[in-house]
C-alpha cells in the first residue's frame, strides 16, 4: 500500500549526526531502567548488588508479566539496585568488562531456522530478554506472550526531529533483519506490515525482505510513527491486539538465533544544537553518555534528553540512554524570562511556530535549522483555540474531542474516539502545537492507563 | 530588561504563599507574566520543545485585526456627527477629535470593568487570568452605538462576563460568545438606547432637515414598495450633503451610521484577511457564513413578495453588522463549533439564519446578533453529531 499523508509537521532542528562513527572511549557503566517500560507498575529484581551477570542474564522481571525477562546488556558486576521514594526501582547499574561475555542461548544457523517451532521461538526472546522488543497496541506496552496478535507493524524509518538514519545504523544487519522477520513469523502466523518511508530511497536491509508485506507512506512527520501507519494499513479496532516492533529489536531476534546470544550493541546519535560533534556512537543499550558528552557540548546550561525532542526524557549528564532509545539531544535550556516587547510575547519573534499569529514569522522560512530551547514559550491554560490538533495527526481521530473525553474520564468517550489507537508519540505534535500548553501526551497515557485498569 | 524583572522577582514574596498580599498573587502574576514571558521550561518528560504561540498573542492577534474596523470607527462616529448636524465637509482633524472623545471612553469603560471582574474571579477562583478578555473587551465597544451611556456600557460588559463567561467556569467553558451577550443585554434591557434612531451621535447639536436616524436595514424593512435601492436612495434626497448615504459603495466602505466598529464591510474583510493569514480564525466560518447568507438571500430574492426580500442577496453582506459579525463573532473559537466538520454547518446557518432574521423579525432589522448567539447554542448540538459520525465510522470497521 502507498500511503499519502498531508498533516504534520516537520521540525527542523540544527545539530543533526554527520554519518560516521565518532571515537569515544566506551562506557564503564550500563543501566537498566525500568521507568523505560511504560505501564511496568511491579518490577521484581532477581540480582543483588555484587553480582556478576553475563549479557542476556536476568535482571528483573514484571510481576504482571513474569514470563518476559529484561536482561542485562553487557557482563560485568550489578554495583548499584537504585531505589527512589517507596523503594521504587529505578535503575539497575553494571560496571562492565572489557570484553563482554554472553549467555549461550541455541545458535541456529539460516537453513535450521527452517526447522523451528513456534513455541520454542517464543521461549528464546522471553528467556533472552529480546521479547521486551514487541510492544503491543492498544497501550503501548511490552507485549503479553499469551496474546494472539492481529498482525505484526514494523516502520523502518524515523521522521521525527534529528532521529537516527536507519540505513546507516543498520547497514551490515541485512541478514539479521531477515532472520528475525522469520522468526517472528514462525512464532505467530500473521502478516507482518513493514512500511518505508516513501520520500527516500529504501535502504538495502528494508528492500528485498521476504516475509513481510511492504508498504511506503510519504508526508511530513508523524509519517514514520508506527501508530499512523496502523491506522492507515488496518486500523485497531477494540478488542484487537496488534504488535508493533522497532527493526533493532527484529536485528536483535534474528542475532539470537544465528549467533545464539543476546547482543545488545548498537549505534546511538547524539544531536542537537549544543552538541560539538553530533555523530553517532558504537555503544551497548543502557550506555551511560557522560562519555559520549564529555567535551561535546558547547555549553553546560543544557537539557540532555534520551530520545528526541518531542517524546523523550530529560536525563543527567552522566545517566544512561532509555532501553528503546537509539537517540540523545540535547538542547538550551530555556529559562530566560523574556520581555514582551523586546523577544516576548508581543514581539516578532523567529522562533519556531506552527502557526502564524501575529508576529510568528518562522513560516517564511521553513527549511532552516533551527536552534531551539526549552521554554514553554507561555503558561498553561483553558482549551480555547479548536482546529489546530487535527493539522498535525494524520488519523481519522478528533483529538481535542479525545482529549476532552480522558480529562473528563469519560470511559465511552475515550474507546470510541480512538483511544486504542494511539500513544503518546502519536498525538505529541498537538502537544508541541497547543496554544494552551497542555501536556496532552501524559493526558493520553493517564487515559491508557484507566482503560488498562478498568 | 533584566533589572525591571528584578524588582518584579524581589516583589514575589509577599505576593506568594505566607506573604501579605498573599490573595493578590494571580494579579501579581498576571502583571509579571504580562512583562515576562515566564521562565517555566518543558516537564522531563513529553515534548521538549514548544511552539512560540501562546495565548497572548493569538489573542493580541485578534485584537490587531479589529483595529482598522476601530479606527475607522472612529472616523466615521465624527463624519457622522458632522454630517448630520449640517456640516459635511468638517476637517479630518475634527472628525477625528469628535469620533476619538466618543469612542475611547467606551473602549476603556469596557476594558476596565471586564477587566475588574476577571481579576476578582481569579483572585476567588485562584486560578491564573486568562487573556480571553483582550479580544472580548475591543468587541464590546464596537458593537456599541456611538452615543451609549459608558454606565451601560460597564453594566453589560459585567453582566457578561459573570453570566456569560465565569457562571460556565471562566473562558474556554462559556456556551455563549461573551460580547454578544454584552450587546444582547444592553438590547433587551436598554432597548431604547440601542434600537431605534440612536446610530449617530448628535451631540448637543441639532439635526439638520432631512436627517434620518434610521440604518439601511431599517429602511430596507420598512420599505412598503418598489425597490430596496430606490428606498435607500429616497432616504436622505433631501439631506443636504449625504444624498448618496445609502448607496452600495458607501454601505461597502462602511460610511454610513451604525455602531462603531460594524458599518465598514471593507475594514471587517481586511480583518478577516489578518485573522485568516495568522491562521488565527476559522475561514470555514466566514465563508459558509457568507455562503449562507447568500442562499437565503437567494431564494427570498426569487420567491420574495417584499422589497426587502426581493432585495439583490449581496446586500446583505454589507448592510448592518453581517461582515464584522460573521468575521470577529462567529468565529470565536470557544463558543463556535469545534470541529472542522461542524465549523461548516455552523457558519452556514449563521448566514442563512442572519438574513432570515432581518427579513422577518419586525422589531429587529439586524439579524447576526441574533443568529450568532442562536448557533451558540446549536453549536455543542452540530459537535456532537460530527463527533458521533466519527464514533460510528470507528464501530463499523469492526468486522466481526
Amino acid at each position: 500500500m502507498n500511503i499519502k499523508t498531508r498533516k504534520g509537521f516537520d521540525i527542523n532542528l540544527a545539530g543533526k549526526a554527520a554519518l560516521q562513527v565518532g571515537n569515544a572511549e566506551q562506557s564503564e557503566t550500563f543501566a537498566i531502567k525500568p521507568t523505560d517500560f511504560v505501564g511496568m507498575h511491579r518490577p521484581k529484581v532477581v540480582v543483588k548488588e555484587g553480582d556478576v551477570v553475563k549479557a542476556g542474564t536476568p535482571l528483573f522481571f514484571d510481576k504482571k508479566l513474569e514470563k518476559a525477562l529484561y536482561t542485562s546488556p553487557v557482563s560485568g558486576e550489578v554495583v548499584e539496585v537504585k531505589r527512589g521514594d517507596k523503594r521504587k526501582l529505578l535503575e539497575i547499574k553494571i560496571l562492565a568488562d572489557k570484553q563482554i561475555e554472553y549467555e549461550n542461548f541455541t545458535k541456529y544457523s539460516i537453513s535450521d531456522m527452517a526447522n523451528l517451532k513456534g513455541e520454542d521461538v517464543k521461549e528464546s526472546l522471553l528467556k533472552s530478554g529480546t521479547w521486551i522488543n514487541i510492544i503491543q497496541r492498544p497501550y503501548g506496552v511490552v507485549a503479553n506472550p499469551e496474546d494472539a496478535p492481529r498482525a505484526i507493524f514494523i516502520s523502518a524509518f524515523d521522521s521525527n526531529p534529528l532521529a537516527p538514519d536507519y540505513d546507516f545504523l543498520f547497514k551490515n544487519d541485512g541478514q539479521y533483519f531477515q532472520a528475525g522477520i522469520d522468526a517472528l513469523k514462525k512464532m505467530v502466523d500473521v502478516p507482518i506490515h513493514l512500511t518505508t518511508d516513501g520520500k527516500a530511497e529504501v535502504s538495502a536491509i528494508f528492500q528485498n525482505v521476504r516475509n513481510v508485506e511492504q508498504h511506503t507512506i510519504s508526508g511530513p512527520h508523524p509519517a514514520g510513527n508506527v501508530g499512523v501507519q496502523i491506522h492507515h494499513i488496518e486500523p485497531i479496532n477494540r478488542g484487537e491486539v496488534v504488535w508493533t516492533i522497532h527493526p533493532y529489536g527484529v536485528i536483535q531476534i534474528g542475532k539470537l538465533f544465528l549467533e545464539g546470544r543476546y547482543d545488545a550493541s548498537k549505534k546511538i546519535a547524539i544531536v542537537g544544537s549544543e552538541v560539538t560533534t553530533p555523530q553517532y556512537y558504537e555503544t551497548y543499550i543502557g550506555a551511560s553518555v557522560s562519555k559520549f558528552l564529555k567535551n561535546n557540548l558547547k555549553q553546560d546550561h543544557v537539557r540532555v534528553i534520551s530520545g528526541n525532542i518531542l517524546t523523550g526524557t530529560a536525563i543527567e549528564k552522566d545517566s544512561y540512554v532509555g532501553f528503546y532509545d537509539n537517540l540523545v539531544t540535547v538542547l538550551p535550556e530555556g529559562d530566560k524570562p523574556r520581555f514582551f516587547l523586546s523577544d516576548g510575547w508581543l514581539a516578532p519573534t523567529s522562533r519556531l511556530s506552527f502557526h502564524r499569529a501575529l508576529g510568528l514569522l518562522s513560516f517564511l522560512n521553513p527549511k532552516k535549522e533551527r536552534v531551539i530551547d526549552t521554554s514553554l514559550n507561555g503558561e498553561e491554560r483553558a482549551f480555547v483555540e479548536t482546529g489546530v490538533m487535527e493539522q498535525v495527526v494524520p488519523m481519522d481521530i478528533l483529538p481535542l474531542q479525545l482529549v476532552k473525553s480522558i480529562m473528563a474520564e469519560d470511559y465511552d468517550g475515550m474507546e470510541s474516539l480512538g483511544i486504542y489507537e494511539v500513544i503518546e508519540e502519536d498525538v505529541a505534535l498537538c502537544e508541541f502545537v497547543d496554544v494552551s500548553k497542555h501536556r496532552i501526551q501524559n493526558i493520553v497515557r493517564q487515559g491508557i492507563e484507566l482503560l488498562r485498569e478498568g | 530588561m533584566k533589572f525591571l524583572h528584578d524588582i518584579l522577582e524581589k516583589q514575589k514574596p509577599m505576593f506568594e504563599k505566607g506573604g501579605k498580599l498573599e490573595k493578590f498573587y494571580y494579579l501579581f502574576e498576571a502583571g509579571e507574566s504580562f512583562a515576562f514571558t515566564p521562565s517555566t521550561t518543558t516537564p522531563a518528560k513529553g515534548a521538549h520543545i514548544r511552539d512560540a504561540i501562546d495565548l497572548k498573542r493569538m489573542m493580541m492577534t485578534v485584537v490587531i485585526a479589529m483595529v482598522p474596523a476601530l479606527l475607522f470607527g472612529i472616523w466615521n462616529v465624527g463624519y457622522q456627527h458632522f454630517l448630520a448636524t449640517g456640516n459635511p465637509d468638517a476637517a479630518l482633524l475634527d472628525i477625528i477629535i469628535v469620533g476619538t472623545i466618543q469612542v475611547l471612553p467606551i473602549v476603556i469603560v469596557s476594558y476596565t470593568a471586564g477587566g475588574i471582574v476577571e481579576v476578582i474571579f481569579a483572585i476567588i477562583r485562584k486560578h491564573p487570568i486568562n487573556e480571553g478578555f483582550l479580544v472580548t473587551g475591543m468587541l464590546i465597544p464596537l458593537t456599541m452605538p456611538p452615543d451609549i451611556p459608558l454606565w451601560q456600557v460597564a453594566l453589560a460588559t459585567i453582566f457578561a462576563v459573570i453570566i456569560a463567561k465565569e457562571a460556565f467556569g471562566g473562558t474556554g467553558m462559556n456556551i455563549l460568545n461573551v460580547a454578544l451577550t454584552a450587546r444582547a443585554f444592553l438590547y433587551f434591557a436598554y432597548p431604547t438606547n440601542i434600537s431605534g434612531t440612536v446610530w449617530t451621535y448628535l451631540g448637543d447639536k441639532a439635526a439638520v432637515d432631512g436627517y434620518t436616524g434610521a440604518t439601511a436595514l431599517s429602511i430596507a424593512a420598512e420599505a412598503k414598495a418598489g425597490t430596496v435601492t430606490a428606498a435607500l436612495d429616497g432616504a436622505t434626497t433631501s439631506w443636504a450633503g449625504a444624498e448618496s448615504l445609502f448607496s452600495f459603495n458607501n454601505m461597502l466602505i462602511g460610511a454610513i451610521p451604525g455602531s462603531i466598529g460594524e458599518t465598514s464591510a471593507v475594514m471587517a474583510l481586511l480583518g478577516a484577511i489578518i485573522l485568516v493569514v495568522a491562521g488565527v480564525a476559522s475561514w470555514k466560518i466566514m465563508v459558509s457564513g457568507v455562503v449562507g447568507a447568500l442562499v437565503m438571500g437567494l431564494i427570498f430574492h426569487l420567491a420574495g413578495s417584499t422589497p426587502f426580500m426581493q432585495m439583490m442577496p449581496h446586500y446583505h453582506l454589507i448592510m448592518g453588522g453581517f461582515a464584522f459579525g460573521i468575521v470577529f463573532m462567529a468565529t470565536d473559537p470557544v463558543s463556535a463549533a469545534q470541529t472542522e466538520t461542524g465549523k461548516w454547518i455552523y457558519g452556514f446557518f449563521i448566514g442563512l439564519l442572519t438574513v432570515l432574521i432581518r427579513v422577518f423579525n419586525p422589531a429587529y432589522p439586524e439579524g447576526i446578533m441574533l443568529a450568532i448567539l442562536l448557533m451558540n447554542v446549536f453549536a455543542p448540538l452540530i459537535d456532537f453529531y460530527v463527533i458521533n459520525a466519527n464514533k460510528n465510522r470507528r464501530l463499523k470497521r469492526i468486522h466481526v
